[in-house]
């Protein structure tokens, strides 16, 4: 899981003050990095590969053709077939579905249980802190993986579930990072003074804190929709993910792994779709972190 | 001087070198860590292979199926059936140090019945009491005669404790059993291995060649067959159907194979709860056609290149109880299409199909999903991890649940807490008042004749409700290194240390 | 500082007691139990329902989780419903285990991480900087499960030149140990190492950048002391605690790693654990490695805290 400590996120919260709209200032460094535009590519790519899947896949990814079982690349299937005859190519580009679909909606569930507990936190302090905090240390010292699996297995074995799954084992690291950020955020002089001025907390939270955190939040959705993709393959690979016999990169590792001595590339392409992917988003949220951080080179 | 010298440096090589100058150590490599070792315990098919070495029982079985004398002699049962009377061998001994005798069959016998979560009472419940004759005599007295009876003393049931270490431990007993088998137990490291060494008082030690046996388990097949061809382990079980090709072409490694005792189906809940009521579990020719549906022989191509056997009863085409007027079906679809048709269901419909986690059951399981397609059959493959499978299978929260049983002895035991109506196998909850009558009519009768003429009515019955669907039979398959000599397979899957060389 | 210290260690309790509440709740949701599981092929509802009595699994919940906690406050973690060992024992017995794992991966991960950190730094922009970047991102973006199968199937399968499975200790055969402990570690540890490497590389860049290096520098130093000697020192804090937060993840359990190599340590055995109901296991394993974690994680933040003190919060 890649995780930033408490201090590394505290670095990211210094407010960006500028000239000219910071918005702008930052797409524009976005996409002055080549590699951060490298993965934005690579996920347009990927998406639109997931999307026009039923019009570009070869083969229905569920037709079965037993006289081709686990026969190598070849003109008619490119990818070679699976253990039972289907064409690995169509799997891979319905599976991209699977597993992007997966990173997303698992970080967005995430986000929307991680944000508001943390901006809670962050904002009233005192007991509700304490208790939420300690809250979230606890599920952050259970192995993410542990955590994981016993939700998926207690939920029952789907793809739902196992976004459902993800997204709440992830939720307490959005919890932490948001609450760090509307700490720092909460005592700048703009808060201050809106305060002053009577707003309610909720209005200050909305308008006056939010947008101030949301590139922080941002970066970090980014990169966790990153290690969500290589979650749902490791929990599909432990056969708690995608249920057959539709397809998810990490569920083809699951079967491709009896046999990679005699159909090694079972094994090979799923595994370079799961990394691409991951690294795409990984790119692109290094690109952000970098371009919203104002003492980087 | 010199010559002390010597001796003193080829002591000090043979200790370290160890297994170079003498000490032979056989290398076992199983599919997952066994549970507790204690054989009243125990349930696991890991554990019993453990057991061939470390627990001796009162019989033994051979590739025949035929009972064999181990620790007991023989046996006769009164004319009722109901007292029957086994002769123990003389001069054994624990490992320990005790001896066996007469008291402690008695013993071993009565922990199996009494002990609390003794897993081995539902295999011996007929038994009423155990009685010493003589130091080399027992008499089992039985509620109702019991044909199953020496069967079941060829697996745990029979397995024989030292009563001094059974009672000092009590059910801690399994983490350093004391058995009379040809080794003894050294230690055990959980998920680790498992050591034990050759008991120099076993009763048939001449016949023991090796010095240790270390039992890995490895989950994994690909890892425990890359283990078994890099020399680190000497032989595994489990070898996956897919990988006899590999094995087959290694000079070096050999294959041993027998078919195995029991059957891998699907269970159909026909009446186990809400769930049931679907045109699948309701109607008894829509099962019929799913039974023609199947093409047997293509499924065990195309998941097992072929290697296993197809089958439709409860025992294997090979095994002598099988019923031949009831041959494995080819494929006939026309004829599975006409009987939806004759049962009337608008079709497509959708079944739940509770899969347990497994290397190769997914691919089982969707190739019958397409199979069963084809006749508007949706089998909606549901992949449930083991406890949770165990747990719904019992609550009958399932429409279609795949599943495997390893197999006994007895036919009996592949048939009566399955069918049997509300027996804690019969997941499907099937009741049929004759099917009942059969089964208890089974298990009294001891002519073969005889039994074999009340199954084969139980088949034609079996076969016409169809609250299991049998699919085929596994192989029990070892592979192991050439250097080891003298390995027979027997149909029961376990490992048999007895007369093995390594060279 | 001392109130710091204080009053993290007091909240590493209910942290704790949170942790067990969490875990003990999600595995009695879970469907089925032990005795069950156990149980497996023959089942006798007696004999189930005798289990179940012995090891208070027909108790209400709460009740239960009360009787897990008088047991721990007695040094009591139970014992596992498989095999009848005490998790205590269990703990001891793949603690060393998981131990030698998680510090050779962590070895190789500081040994790639912050060498690639720095010379992508003092390299800035080069061919080597480049290079650098992308091996971490490399070593991040690979799911680790699948590096496992390759790397078996490379050096195992194909080559035959490791091991493909097991455990043996250092201190009982250091070559057969090294061996079947390199690959596993080295999946271990190369996302760690790409992790570190980004750390040390924006840590080197800001300090070889500050005023302290230029003076090293104007005083007429040679480069390398100045890298070595001055520039790494100041650099390399952050990054340490930051590695002392990884070996933690590390002590957790390498769950898909252990599992694919047949490594006997914690993550196999809390794995195993979920799936076959041994609630006592999970319970345990998992408070004596959220423990470790915590503490790790104490010392991290206290090392970097007397390193930055701007940062008490």
């Amino acid at each position: 899981m890649v995780d930033t400590t408490e201090q590394e996120l505290l670095r990211l919260a210094l407010p960006i003050e500028s000239a000219d709209s910071p918005r702008a200032r930052a797409i524009r460094a976005l996409l002055l990095r080549k590699a951060a535009v490298f993965g934005l590519l690579l996920i347009m790519l990927f998406t639109g590969l997931a999307l026009l899947a039923p019009l570009i896949a070869p083969y229905d990814p569920t037709a079965q053709s037993w006289a081709n079982v686990r026969k190598a690349p070849s003109l008619a299937h490119w990818f070679g077939t699976d253990e039972v005859g289907r064409d690995v190519l169509s799997r891979l580009l319905y599976g991209a579905r699977a597993s992007l679909m997966a990173g997303g909606i698992s970080i967005a569930i995430a986000l929307s249980i991680g944000a508001p507990l943390g901006m809670v936190a962050g904002y009233l302090g005192g007991f509700v802190d304490a208790l939420l905090s300690r809250l979230t240390d606890a599920m952050l010292a259970i192995p993410f993986l542990i955590l994981a699996i016993a939700l998926a297995a207690f939920l029952g074995p789907s793809l739902g579930n196992a976004m459902i799954a993800i997204g709440v084992s992830t939720a307490p690291i959005f919890v932490r990072l948001t609450r760090a950020q509307v700490m720092t955020v909460k005592v700048e002089d703009y808060v201050e003074g809106a305060r002053a001025v009577g707003n309610p907390r909720w209005r200050i939270a909305v308008v006056h804190i939010l947008p101030n955190i949301v590139p922080a939040l941002l970066v970090q959705a980014t990169l966790s929709i990153a290690a969500a993709i290589i979650a749902e393959a490791s929990l599909s690979f432990l056969g708690l993910g995608q249920q057959p016999p539709a397809p998810s990169w990490g569920s083809m590792l699951n079967s491709a792994q009896r046999f990679l001595a005699s159909a090694p590339w079972l094994a090979i392409w799923p595994g370079i779709a799961i990394f691409l992917t991951v690294l795409s988003f990984n790119l692109v949220g290094d690109g952000l972190r970098d371009a919203l951080d104002p003492r980087r080179r | 001087m010199r010559s002390l010298r010597l001796t003193a440096a080829a002591a000090f090589l043979a200790i370290m070198t160890g297994g170079a100058l003498g000490e032979s150590t056989l290398r076992i490599g199983l599919a997952e860590d066994p549970d507790v070792l204690d054989p009243t315990l125990a349930r696991t098919y890991v554990g019993r292979i453990v057991f061939a070495s470390l627990c001796d029982k009162l019989f033994d079985i051979d590739e025949k199926l035929n009972i064999v004398p181990q620790l007991a002699l023989d046996h006769a049962a009164s004319a009722d059936g109901k007292v029957v009377t086994i002769r123990l061998r003389p001069n054994v001994k624990f490992h320990d140090g005790e001896a066996f005798d007469a008291a402690a069959a008695k013993y071993s016998l009565e922990r199996h019945l009494n002990m609390a979560g003794s897993f081995r009472k539902p295999e011996i419940a007929t038994v009423d009491h155990v009685e010493v004759v003589d130091p080399l005599t027992i008499t089992i007295v039985l509620k109702a005669p019991y044909a199953p009876l020496i069967a079941q003393l060829t697996d745990r049931a029979g397995m024989m404790v030292s009563p001094k270490a059974a009672q000092a431990a009590g059910d801690r007993f399994g983490l350093r059993p004391v058995c009379a088998g040809p080794y003894k137990f050294v230690e055990r490291v959980q998920q680790d291995r498992i050591v034990v060494e050759k008991f120099a008082d076993y009763w048939n030690k001449d016949a023991v060649a090796i010095d240790r046996i270390v039992y890995l388990p490895i989950v994994d097949s690909t890892v425990r067959l890359a283990n078994l061809k890099s020399g680190g382990l000497d032989l595994i079980e489990r070898l996956l159907a897919t990988d006899i090709k590999d094995v087959r072409a290694d000079p070096r490694l050999k294959l041993s194979t027998a078919l195995e005792l029991g059957y891998q189906g699907i269970d159909i809940n026909v009446d186990n709860g809400a769930a049931a009521n679907n045109p699948l579990g309701a109607n008894a020719k829509v099962r019929q056609a799913l039974y023609y549906a199947i093409d047997r022989q293509a499924l065990n191509q195309v998941v097992f290149d072929g290697e296993f056997v197809p089958g439709n009863q409860w025992v294997s085409p090979e095994h002598p109880y099988f019923q031949k007027s009831f041959p494995v079906p080819a494929r006939d679809l026309a004829k599975a299409k006409a009987l939806m048709k004759e049962a009337g269901m608008s079709t497509p419909f959708d079944v739940d199909f509770m899969v347990p986690k497994g290397e190769e059951t997914q691919a089982v399981a969707e190739v019958i999903q397409a199979m069963a397609a084809e006749i508007g059959i949706n089998m909606k493959i549901r992949v449930t991890e083991f406890a949770t499978s165990l747990k719904q299978a019992e609550a009958g929260e399932y429409q279609a649940y795949l599943l495997a049983w390893s197999g006994r002895t007895d036919p009996d035991g592949n048939l009566y807490i399955f069918h049997k109506c509300r027996a804690p196998q019969d997941y499907p909850g099937y009741c049929n008042a004759q099917a009942d009558k059969l089964l208890d009519e089974g298990r009294t009768l001891s002519d073969m004749a005889q039994r074999k003429a009340v199954y084969e009515k139980l088949t034609k019955i079996i076969l016409e409700d169809i609250p299991k669907l049998y699919l085929y039979h596994r192989l029990v398959l070892i592979a192991h290194t050439t250097r080891l000599e003298g390995y027979r397979q027997l149909p029961d899957g376990l490992v048999r240390v007895v007369g093995l060389k390594l060279k | 500082m001392l109130t710091f210290f204080g009053k993290r260690l007091l909240q590493l309790l209910p942290t704790l007691l949170f942790v067990s509440l969490i875990i003990f709740l999600l595995q009695h949701l879970l469907p089925g139990d032990p005795a069950l599981v156990m149980a497996g092929e023959e089942k006798d509802p007696q004999v189930i329902a005798q289990i179940r009595a012995q090891y208070h699994l027909d108790q209400p919940i709460p009740i239960q989780y009360l009787y897990w906690l008088n047991g721990v406050v007695h040094g009591d973690l139970g014992e596992s419903l498989r095999i009848k060992q005490p998790v205590l024992d269990l703990v001891l017995e793949k603690l060393p285990v998981t131990a030698q794992l998680a510090t050779i991966a962590m070895l190789i991960a500081l040994v790639i991480g912050i060498g690639a950190g720095v010379v992508s730094a003092v390299k800035k922009g080069s061919a080597w900087d480049y290079g650098a970047n992308a091996f971490a991102l490399w070593g991040i973006s690979t799911p680790n499960f699948w590096l496992g199968i390759m790397l078996i199937f490379l050096f195992s399968v194909r080559l035959g030149w490791l091991p493909a499975s097991g455990y043996v200790s250092l201190f009982e055969d250091w070559r057969t140990s090294l061996a079947s402990t390199i690959m596993p570690a080295f999946v271990l540890g190369n996302a760690i190492a790409a992790i570190l490497m980004r750390h040390t590389r924006s840590a080197m860049l800001t300090v070889l950048d500050s005023d302290y290096v230029r003076t090293a520098r104007a005083k007429g130093l040679p480069e390398r002391t100045v890298i070595l000697k001055h520039a790494m020192r100041n650099a390399l804090t952050p990054v340490i605690t930051l590695g002392a937060l990884e070996f933690g993840t590390l002590l957790s359990g390498a769950v898909l790693t252990e599992q694919i190599f047949s490594i006997p340590g914690f993550g196999k055995l809390i794995v195993d654990a979920v799936f076959n109901r041994d609630y006592a296991v999970v319970q345990g394993v998992v408070l004596v490695t959220a423990t470790i974690y915590i503490v790790l994680n104490l010392l991290a933040d206290i090392a970097y805290v007397l390193v930055n003190p701007r940062l008490r919060t």
